[in-house]
């Protein structure tokens, strides 16, 4: 489950489905994977990843009651790296269509449903094209295939945050980074060689912004 | 653009793969966490693994199946035979599959679809249709007044349902995908039955995998092209080595198909 020294990463567990799968592709490309249920697992690791398959609105009562709902907004308001994924990535933002649902509302936006999508749920591989270079994607070339499963994409208020989109009836923002909060749509941990490829960036990320908190590492 | 899907189908009973032709004659083809590694290797765009023995012994085997695939191959996983609660389903996405698919058990409690989309939602939520073309109206073309009737219970059980109305039925439950089997088709290498893939894509709005007959890359063109189908789903021309997932692949692509390559440059 990776090396010592390799990055700490706590994977939100709120209910939603299928951690095993990506615990499993942090651990693959290289992290240390602790599950977090609770705000005392934040201390200590490097970054957090929120997954998420399933409904926004029960997502948020979930992470209500789990008493994770104000660790995150604080991990991510002090600077510390973190990754939502799917409905992970869309709960960043301050409202979701889905159920008329208020999420965390670190990024400025709104989660909309894909109306005009030939076909829905959005399911399979669809390119990936990036709007800026950005380290995220370092070695994945423009419009590599990452895994999609979908009904609702954000649209952020800024659109200066947006690295990559992808069009399934409409051009929606795939990627977003804004300092060290990193949301995509795709599943990486169910793209292959690409989706690994993404999650080592993160961790490499994840361990140059961890450096100075870890003075004593020797690299 | 959305890739048009190739996925092979992996049969397993007592923990081992196996293919049939009409779903019967059984033989043995390896084992499925090996042969699910293999194909995700190969440029595979998705795994399903059909439990077809169903039983409560085999729940235990499938779920270390999925568990042993899932954590060696980052592709998604779907599974399919036997689940029959919203609590067996949590317990194979627990166990690292990404969608469950539903058969028998949507037949006989079509509210099960439901409560399951509630609670994981339709984006994890299959419906497996077995369909058999009815008597009397032998080689019908498409556009024909063709019908297809819904047979449960692993092929044993015709169930007098119209396959096209169950399937647009199963999709306002909360079905968000649709996996068609041509009974008549399976193991035949006939080629896909594309007029009921066609009578079923035209009137659904999720996504919906053929199944059913594949004999080679020009049968999964066609599922796409006449049928409409969103992903194409083989088993035994894959076990056998018979085409490989990258030779069907560039047939797709050939054919103007939107695929994800095999092997994606990834430097």
């Amino acid at each position: 489950m990776g090396s010592p020294g390799a990055p700490v990463v706590a994977v939100l567990d709120y209910g939603a489905a299928n951690m095993v799968s990506i615990g499993q592709a942090l651990a693959s490309a290289g992290a240390r994977v602790v599950v977090a249920t609770n705000a005392a697992a934040l201390e200590r690791v490097d970054a957090l990843v929120v997954p998420g398959v399933g409904a926004a609105a029960p997502a948020m009562v979930h992470l209500r009651k789990c008493g994770l709902l104000e660790p995150l907004r604080n991990w991510v308001r002090m600077g510390r790296p973190c990754l939502g994924i799917c409905l992970g990535y869309q709960l960043f933002f301050q409202r979701s269509e889905e159920a008329d649902a208020e999420t965390l509302g670190l990024l400025g936006g709104r989660t909309i449903r894909l109306k005009d999508a030939p076909t829905l749920p959005h399911i399979g591989w669809n390119s990936v094209e990036f709007v800026r270079p950005d380290p995220l994607f370092a070695g994945i070339p423009d419009g590599s295939h990452f895994y999609f499963v979908h009904s609702y994409a954000p649209v952020p208020q800024d659109d200066g945050i947006a690295v990559a989109r992808t069009t399934h009836g409409r051009s929606f923002v795939s990627a977003v980074v804004q300092g060290s909060l990193y949301g995509v749509q795709f599943h990486p941990e169910k793209s292959a060689e690409a989706g690994q490829r993404f999650l080592g960036n993160f961790l490499r990320l994840v361990a140059s912004a961890s450096k100075p908190a870890h003075g004593s590492e020797v690299a | 653009m959305l890739a048009r899907r190739v996925i092979p189908c992996l049969d397993v009973a007592n923990g081992r793969v196996v293919k049939g032709t009409k779903f019967v004659d059984l033989t043995d083809e390896g084992d499925p966490a090996e042969l699910a590694e293999r194909y995700a290797h190969e440029g595979a765009d998705e795994i399903v693994f059909l439990d077809i023995t169903a039983a409560p012994e085999g729940r235990g085997t499938m779920l270390d199946v999925v568990r042993r695939t899932a954590s060696r191959a980052f592709v998604p996983l779907t599974v399919g035979g036997g689940v029959r609660s919203v609590d067996e389903m949590r317990d194979v996405l627990r166990a690292g599959a990404d969608k469950v698919s539903f058969n028998t058990a949507a037949v006989a409690k079509p509210e099960l679809l439901s409560a399951c989309a509630r609670r994981f939602g339709s984006q994890a939520v299959v419906c497996a249709i077995d369909a058999r073309r009815l008597e009397g109206r032998p080689g019908s073309e498409p556009g024909a007044s063709a019908a297809w009737d819904v047979v449960t219970h692993g092929g044993r059980q015709a169930t007098g349902i119209d396959a096209v109305e169950w399937a647009q039925r199963a999709v306002a439950l909360g079905a968000g995908e649709l996996l068609v089997t041509s009974m008549d088709r399976d193991g035949t290498r006939s080629g896909f039955d594309t007029a009921l893939l066609r009578e079923i894509s035209s009137r659904v709005r999720v996504p919906v995998i053929a199944s059913g007959g594949a004999a080679g890359p020009e049968d999964f063109v066609l599922a796409v092209k006449d049928g409409g189908a969103d992903a194409v789903l083989a088993a035994s021309i894959f076990h056998r080595r018979i085409y490989s997932i990258d030779s069907v692949k560039r047939a797709m692509a050939a054919a103007g198909l939107p695929v994800r390559p095999v092997k994606e440059a990834v430097a």
